[in-house]
């Protein structure tokens, strides 16, 4: 993907299409929490201390609904329990790294990254994988951070500004990752599978859609492979 | 409520999610088919995520060329289908986007 001689430089700059989609929503979840009752201080800490953008966004929403504590430690649970099949998919490659280095980098494996690390990994480059890893977290993280920050100075000054549609940035920026990957047909029957299960099931509460859909898309995927003999090549 | 523990509660939540393998699966070797699984878990996540939203972005079906979600979807995943570029794809999209807005209006 890259020929940069510092694998860290490396990760966090092919992470930068990811920075520029996380952006607007690190805003938007800025003025949200404020506008659900957080302090500045606990919307910041949230982004550095929980740092998973979509739960966020959900307990932002619960917050303000005033939900109870099992109830938002729950919800959380079941939006992020996609992270622990990206954790399955790359400890293959990490399988002999150091504790301290599996730990941190685990705190920091969001979407993004995984996609990024993952495709790396893929193309068999492991040569300096945890630096690549690690410029690729670092970037996401401080990209997160500065952002919120900038969501909850804006959000004391301009309020209804989620209003303004800038949560397309996120639809554009999945889309935009996955399009090229669907040229491979097991791929695209996943996709397509995923999706309508998504479609269909989008008032099941919790996201559980979400864990619903995963599960189809993978089952299409597998089923599609077998029937065509066509191997899973580049994902994402 | 308290929103202090509420949020400690998510971090430690959140990180034994990601941990799961990496750290406490140290063990672990994956059979065949659950690492071809896995492979599929982007392509399947991914679309999850945005179909629901380019298709039903207020929580009903609105298939429609006025709906904004969808035209900017499908102009994001032909641009970076046919060019590979995301963030072209990602800045021609949102052009799209905000142009059907702005028609719609």
């Amino acid at each position: 993907m890259t020929s940069a001689s510092s694998p860290l430089l490396a990760g966090a700059r092919d992470s930068v299409p990811m920075l520029v989609g996380a952006a607007p929503f690190g805003v938007i979840f800025g003025t949200l929490a404020l506008g659900a009752g957080l302090s500045s201080a606990q919307t910041l800490a949230m982004s550095l201390i929980v740092f998973a953008g979509s739960s966020q966004f959900v307990a932002a929403t619960l917050f303000a609904g005033g939900a109870a504590l099992p109830v938002i430690w729950l919800t959380t649970f079941v939006v992020n329990l996609r992270h622990a099949l990206y954790s399955a998919t790359l400890l293959p490659y990490a399988r002999d790294w150091p504790l301290p280095w599996r730990a941190m980098l685990s705190f920091w494996l969001t979407d993004e990254t995984f996609a990024v690390v993952e495709h790396r990994m893929r193309e068999g480059l492991a040569e300096g994988g945890r630096a690549y890893w690690l410029g690729s977290s670092l970037a996401m993280y401080s990209n997160w951070f500065v952002w919120t920050a900038v969501g909850v100075v804006i959000g004391e000054a301009v309020p209804g500004l989620a209003g303004w549609g800038l949560d397309f940035a996120m639809v554009a920026t999945f889309a935009a990752i996955v399009a090229p990957a669907l040229k491979h047909r097991p791929s695209l029957a996943a996709a397509c599978a995923a999706g309508a299960v998504a479609l269909v099931a989008r008032h099941l509460p919790y996201k559980l859609d979400l864990m619903a859909a995963a599960v189809a898309g993978v089952a299409a995927g597998l089923l599609a492979e077998r029937l065509s003999g066509e191997q899973q090549e580049a994902s994402v | 409520m308290n929103h202090w523990l509420a949020i400690g509660g998510m971090a430690v939540v959140t990180f034994l999610i990601r941990a799961s393998f990496l750290v406490f699966g140290q063990g672990l070797v994956f059979p065949p088919l659950v690492k071809r699984a896995l492979r599929y878990v982007p392509v399947a996540v991914l679309p999850a995520l945005v179909v629901p939203m380019a298709l039903a972005p207020q929580g009903e079906l609105w298939l429609s060329p006025m709906n904004p979600y969808l035209i900017g979807t499908l102009v994001a995943g032909l641009v970076a289908w046919r060019t590979r570029n995301t963030l072209l794809a990602i800045v021609i999209s949102f052009i799209a986007y905000a142009a059907v807005r702005f028609l719609t209006r």
